[in-house]
């Protein structure tokens, strides 16, 4: 986009997120240059890279421009086909183009611009799909950088917070506590030395929120760590990253080398007086990491464990300075609150929740990927309209929000708005951003089995109610799950979470049990079930599975030598039976048959 | 054992370069994933040439190397194979894949095969939800697998390392 005057007749954009990437977005870049240096096309088309367009179950993804025109589920074939009839002969593929009404295509129609009335609506990821993140002319000419420049030019830091505060912004990393109130603090304490740090560990399994939008945009990010840098007077930024996310880090390394060419990073920006420089440390695999003082414990060095607060960052943070910590699509957001206005921003979502929230929508619904819609948005609008509803013909059962912090919701709640209060109220939580849509092949004892696992995996054994805590209820769950729960069970399970609820010393243990409450409150007749009947209605806990043989078996015997308790009986070339009783549920014969005879129920 | 020299070297090379920063010892979680990158895992041998060449106890490097999952203190295989856990992942059946794998190389979490080709491992999330659920061996992901493609995928691959 940087070079949109200078006679290119076609702008590409090809997309190069992970998901696309995988499915050989790379060859199609190939082709797509072969055939148009064939057709001597080569410098009056431009190819540009974009990051995730949100689109993974269409991809790859092409869309040319101008007059938009996107192409998904690409192929050799048809990257040939459109370099010869579109690009070559101005007459767009009709049989490769999405037309459909879903995700972004809505508001992508003009370069960059948004349909304010569709209903998700791009803030923090504006530029995700739009831009080449490696370049940073091209996040320069869609306004990049100015918000930076207004600040240091006629804004006091003062002035900065008193905008942010008036935005109403509030933090995206979860617990969503007020942005601006949380500058002023920072800005408030006399040191020094200050520090303001980007949290991208995004440990939430199920949720690649931050990492697209640095991957898409890592510009934003960067300008939004220095305009808070300024409001706080400090000079040294962190950006906390996982390991994990190596494409991420590289774009942010590019990002943060190109700001400091051009100035914008370094000592006196932009010939102010205001110097700032920003530094990138790993994280190494621990989801608790993500909490901030553990986070801070592990930019020291040191294992990565949360302590009390108070005191709270914004007085004794890293290194025992005052320390700003905001998640990236927090930073995200800085930039346009300054270039577009507070009050602007504040006409946005809800009374209490304004702006825009990033969503990961995936599991058993028809469009998987990356969502931004304003807050107040319903469930229901997500999960049927953007996501498209459930595939298969199957039934909504369930919607998990928040991650392992989070909830689930059944059907009476999809109407419930997206803002912090009414999904906390129902029993879920905003979280990063995680939103897994379950449907009757889910059980919900097992999820809620699955997410405890996982915080129990993931505790750092610091305080007593976490540690302990989560083993015994996992126990607990564990039993329900393999047929021996007993009525006492449910009573115990809640009794023991709220107990964690309440004396645990960080997030990661007062919210822990919070898959297994929402669940009992919720699908309360589901534990019950795998208590009383030993049934789990969706076919997943495999102690309550009975296996069986159907017509289709042609009696080869394979099954029988693969049962490792001679549960299965019968003579070659006729049908073969188990016995009930003798079999312990191993799914050797499942796997084994050839000709898919085996049922489970 | 005894640690190849140029890696050492490398390895030397990184710690010099955060030693003039301040608060150099924060930087030691940076010199293990350096550590772990030259040597693909973090032998004992390479945690105490550390310690001793930031001047932390071995025991500080030890307690940190263990607390995060990033970091292997075994020797992996050639192909590292983890199968995606992650939420998303798992309502699509990631765990019966998990176990196809377990079975058919015989090994659980975190073991290598005998011969050396395959460690299993979990991963949470690889941010590929869209085509859960998701495998990956060494850095190539596999998406939209059932127990027997995964089982497939990795005979085959088995076939070209032999
Ligand atoms: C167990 C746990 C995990 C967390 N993980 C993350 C995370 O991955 N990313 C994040 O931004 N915040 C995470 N948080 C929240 C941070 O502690 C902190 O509130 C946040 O970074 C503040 O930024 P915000 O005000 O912009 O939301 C986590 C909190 C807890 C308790
Ligand atoms: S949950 Fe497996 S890739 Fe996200």
């Amino acid at each position: 986009m940087a070079e949109n005057t200078t006679g290119y007749r076609y702008y590409l954009t090809l997309c190069d997120g992970p998901t696309c990437m995988q499915k050989a977005s790379r060859t199609m870049r190939e082709t797509l240059e072969r055939e148009l240096a064939r057709l001597h096309l080569s410098d009056k088309v431009r190819i540009l890279v974009s990051g995730c367009l949100g689109m993974c179950q269409k991809g790859p993804i092409l869309i040319v421009n101008p007059g938009y025109a996107m192409y998904g589920r690409l192929t050799e074939e048809a990257v040939v086909r459109i370099v010869e009839e579109h690009l070559f002969n101005n007459r767009p593929v009709l049989d490769f183009i999405i037309d459909e009404d879903h995700l972004f295509n809505k508001f992508y129609r003009v370069f960059g611009d948004v349909n304010f009335f569709g209903k998700q609506m791009r803030i923090a990821l504006r530029n995700c799909g739009v831009i080449d993140p490696e370049s940073i002319d091209d996040y320069l000419c869609v306004r990049g950088y100015e918000a930076l420049a207004k600040v240091l030019s006629v804004m006091t830091p003062w002035e900065v917070i008193a905008e942010m505060k008036k935005s109403g912004l509030r933090g995206r990393g979860g617990a969503g506590f007020a942005t601006g109130v949380k500058w002023e603090l920072t800005a408030r304490e006399k040191s020094d030395v200050k520090y303001v740090i980007c949290n991208a560990d995004e440990g939430d399994p199920g949720a690649f929120m931050d990492r697209s939008a640095i991957e898409g945009d890592p510009h934003t990010v960067i300008e939004g760590i220095i305009i808070g840098g300024y409001a706080v007077g400090a000079r040294n930024g962190i950006i906390y990253i996982r390991a994990e996310y190596p494409l991420a880090i590289k774009r942010l390394e590019r990002a943060i080398a190109a700001a400091r060419a051009a100035g914008l990073l370094g000592q006196n920006i932009l010939g102010t007086a205001f110097s700032f420089d920003i530094e990138i440390r790993l994280g190494a695999g621990a989801f608790v990491c993500g909490e901030e003082t553990a986070l801070m414990h592990s930019i020291e060095g040191h294992r990565g464990m949360p302590r009390p607060r108070p005191p709270y960052p914004s007085a004794s943070g890293l290194f025992g300075k005052p320390t700003l910590i905001n998640n990236v699509e927090t930073w995200a957001n800085v930039p346009v609150i300054i270039l577009d206005g507070a009050d602007w921003f504040a006409t946005l979502g809800t009374k209490t929740s304004k702006g825009t929230k990033v969503f990961a929508l995936a599991g058993r619904v028809n469009n998987t990927g990356l969502i931004e819609v304003p807050m107040g948005t319903t469930i229901r609008q997500i999960v049927f309209d953007i996501g498209g509803g459930v595939p298969d013909g199957r039934r909504f059962k369930a919607v998990q929000i928040g991650g392992p912090s989070g909830g689930c919701l059944p059907e009476q709640y999809l109407d419930t708005q997206i803002d912090y209060e009414s999904l906390t109220q129902a029993g879920a939580f905003m979280g990063s951003g995680g939103m897994i849509v379950m449907d009757e092949t889910s059980c919900m004892v097992n999820i809620a089995r699955y997410f405890l696992e996982f915080t129990q995996d993931e505790s750092c054994g610091k305080c007593t109610p976490c540690r302990e805590g989560t083993k015994r209820m996992l126990e607990i769950l564990t039993r329900i799950t393999e047929g021996s729960g007993t009525a006492e069970d449910i009573v115990r399970l809640e009794r023991l979470g709220a107990l964690i609820k309440r004396a645990s010393l960080c997030g990661l243990g007062q919210s822990a049990p919070n898959a297994v409450l929402s669940t009992l409150r919720h699908f309360r007749e589901e534990y019950e079930e795998h208590i009383q009947h030993k049934r789990c209605r969706a076919g997943v806990c495999q102690a309550m599975l009975s296996y069986a043989i159907t017509d289709a078996c042609t009696g080869c015997g394979a099954c029988r030598k693969a049962c490792p308790v001679n549960a299965i009986s019968g003579t070659q070339k006729t049908l073969h039976v188990i016995d009930q009783k003798a079999c312990i549920k191993c799914n050797n014969c499942f796997v084994t048959c050839k000709f898919e005879a085996i049922t489970k129920s | 054992m005894n640690l190849d020299a140029t890696k050492l070297s490398e390895l030397d090379a990184f710690m010099a370069e955060t030693a003039h920063k301040t608060n150099s010892h924060s930087y030691v979680i940076a010199v293990l994933h350096k550590a772990q990158q030259l040597f693909g895992y973090l032998p004992r041998e390479a945690m105490d040439y550390i310690a001793h060449a930031m001047n932390i106890p071995t025991a500080h490097i030890w307690g940190v190397a263990t607390f995060y999952h990033f970091f292997n203190l075994k020797p992996v295989g050639k192909h590292p194979v983890s199968v995606c856990m992650g939420t998303a992942c798992y309502v699509k059946g990631a765990k019966l894949v998990l176990d196809a794998i377990k079975e058919e190389l015989r090994i659980t979490i975190g073991e290598t095969t005998e011969d050396g080709i395959f460690t299993l491992q979990e991963t949470r999330c690889i941010g590929a939800c869209g085509l859960a659920p998701v495998m990956m061996v060494g850095d190539k992901i596999y998406g939209d697998i059932t127990p027997k493609k995964a089982v497939k995928v990795l005979a085959q691959i088995r076939k070209e390392t032999v």
